[in-house]
This record gives C-alpha cells, structure tokens and sequence, in this order.
C-alpha cells in the first residue's frame, strides 16, 4: 500500500483512538443523564462535564485524521483534558463548593469524569492525556509511523 | 436484573478481557477464540437486554434510574459489536487488545448497572 493511502494511525495507536472513544462514549452518557436529570443540582459541574465529553469526541476525531490542521487540533483537545483533569480534580478534592458540588464521592450522584482526577474512571482520564500527549509528540504529522 | 445472572456476566467478560489482551500482547491477530470469547458475551448481553425488559413486569424493579440503567444498557450491547468490527477489519494484534479493552469494559458497566438495578436509592 503506498504511503499516502495509509491510516493516520496504526498499531498501538488504535488502542489509543479506541479507548478515547469509549470514554467519549462513558462521559456523553453520564453527563447526558445528570442534565437531564438532576442538572440544577450542580450545573456547573455538570455543564463541566459535558464540556468534557464533547471534547473527548472531537479528540477522537482528531486523534484518528490526517493532516497537519487534525494534529493541532489533537494537540489543543487533548492538552484542554490534561489541564481540565488537573484543575477540576484539584478543586473537586480542596473546594467541591466552587464546581456547586455538594458531595466528593467519585462514584456518587454527583461524580464528573473529572472528579478526583478521574477516580471513578479508574484514573484513566488522568492517564489518557498524558499517553495521547506523548503518542503525539512521537508521531507527528508526515512522520515515520508507530508499528 | 438477575444477580446470579450479572455475576456470570461479569466473571466472564472479565477472564474473556485478560485472556484478549494476553493473546494480543502476545502478538496473535483475531482468532476463533478471542472472536469467540467477545461474541459469548455479546450473547450475554443480549439476554440481559431481555431480562431487563422483562424483569419489572414480573415484580422485579430497579431501586436506581431507569434512564440511567438505559444508558449503560444500550451502550455495552454496542460496544462488543464496534470492537468485533474493528477485528474483523484490522487484523493485527493490537486489535486483540482491543477485544481485550472491550471485554473489560463490559465488565466494569455490567457492575455499574447491576448496582444501578439493585442497591441505589432513587
């Protein structure tokens, strides 16, 4: 297969894409079902979180494009997670009352994927932008592929 | 939902997972055994679908939200068919892991929903 006719990303990359997916996927469907219903609980949490979960789609999206223009947007998806997991996780622990959360329980009713830097999600939305940032940088545009 | 029922279906997606991500890291590409082992659970899930259905016609209510226990539902029925998908078209050992992460995944919603069912307060 010639050069240009090949995926943006191949081999543990796809690992990489697939799990942004299912995130996307775990995040769209919590934050959907606390707006619906109970978003005035704590709608800036909430709002947060589905910020979060729109963000994780156009990540994916971007992760799995070619092109110079996806990278960046790739780059500026996934460094907004790594800052939004340590900014709302670092207030979620020391000030739940700025986010308007009245419980810290990162399985309870109120829990965000990004509460206590991703607790309920095993961590993974703390790992995942660290992986995909350095995934990143190994693997620009037109450079040589992963295997 | 069934407890016995989830158990199996969490004990099952969880040894189908480490199994997937051991062939896959191990280096085999797809093969009737990982196929295999994601479509049992498929299967799995499919019943539990039905179970859900049928359950609260027969006295068996959910204590949590059914809005939410729907979310998860539909979400890990889809998530074994996206990941056969992707295995039957690449097929590399990455997508094993894959299976793997997706057998995983199952596991951890279908213990989430079975808490949802059983031990949450509306």
């Amino acid at each position: 297969m010639p050069p240009s006719r090949k995926p943006r990303i191949s081999g543990i990359g796809r690992v990489l894409i697939f799990v942004y997916g299912v995130l996307a996927l775990a995040a769209v469907g919590r934050s959907v079902f606390q707006i619906i219903d109970r978003f005035a609980e704590a709608p800036v949490a909430f709002s947060l979180s589905a910020l979060a979960a729109a963000v994780y789609i156009v990540a994916t999206i971007a992760l799995s494009a070619r092109g110079s223009a996806w990278y960046r947007v790739a780059w500026l998806t996934i460094g907004f997670e790594l800052c939004g997991v340590l900014v709302v996780g670092t207030l979620s622990v020391f000030a739940p009352a700025l986010l308007g959360l009245s419980s810290v329980d990162p399985f309870g009713r109120q829990a965000t994927v990004w509460s206590v830097y991703g607790m309920g999600y095993l961590f993974i939305p703390l790992a995942l932008p660290i992986l995909g940032l350095l995934w990143l940088r190994r693997n620009p545009p037109g450079g040589a592929e992963a295997s | 939902m069934i407890q016995w029922f989830t158990t199996v279906q969490v004990v099952v997606a969880v040894a189908a997972g480490v199994l997937c991500l051991v062939l896959g890291l191990a280096g085999k590409s797809p093969n009737d055994l990982t196929m295999g082992a994601t479509a049992l659970i498929e299967v799995l899930l499919i019943t539990q679908l039905v179970v859900a259905i049928v359950a609260p016609a027969v006295g068996n209510q959910p204590t949590g939200s059914i809005l939410e226990f729907y979310i998860y539902q539909i979400s890990v029925v889809l998530l074994p068919i996206a990941g056969g998908f992707w295995a039957l078209i690449e097929r590399t050992k990455w997508s094993t892991v894959i299976l793997g992460v997706v057998c995983l995944s199952v596991a951890v919603m279908v213990y989430r929903m079975n808490v949802i069912w059983f031990a949450q307060g509306a």
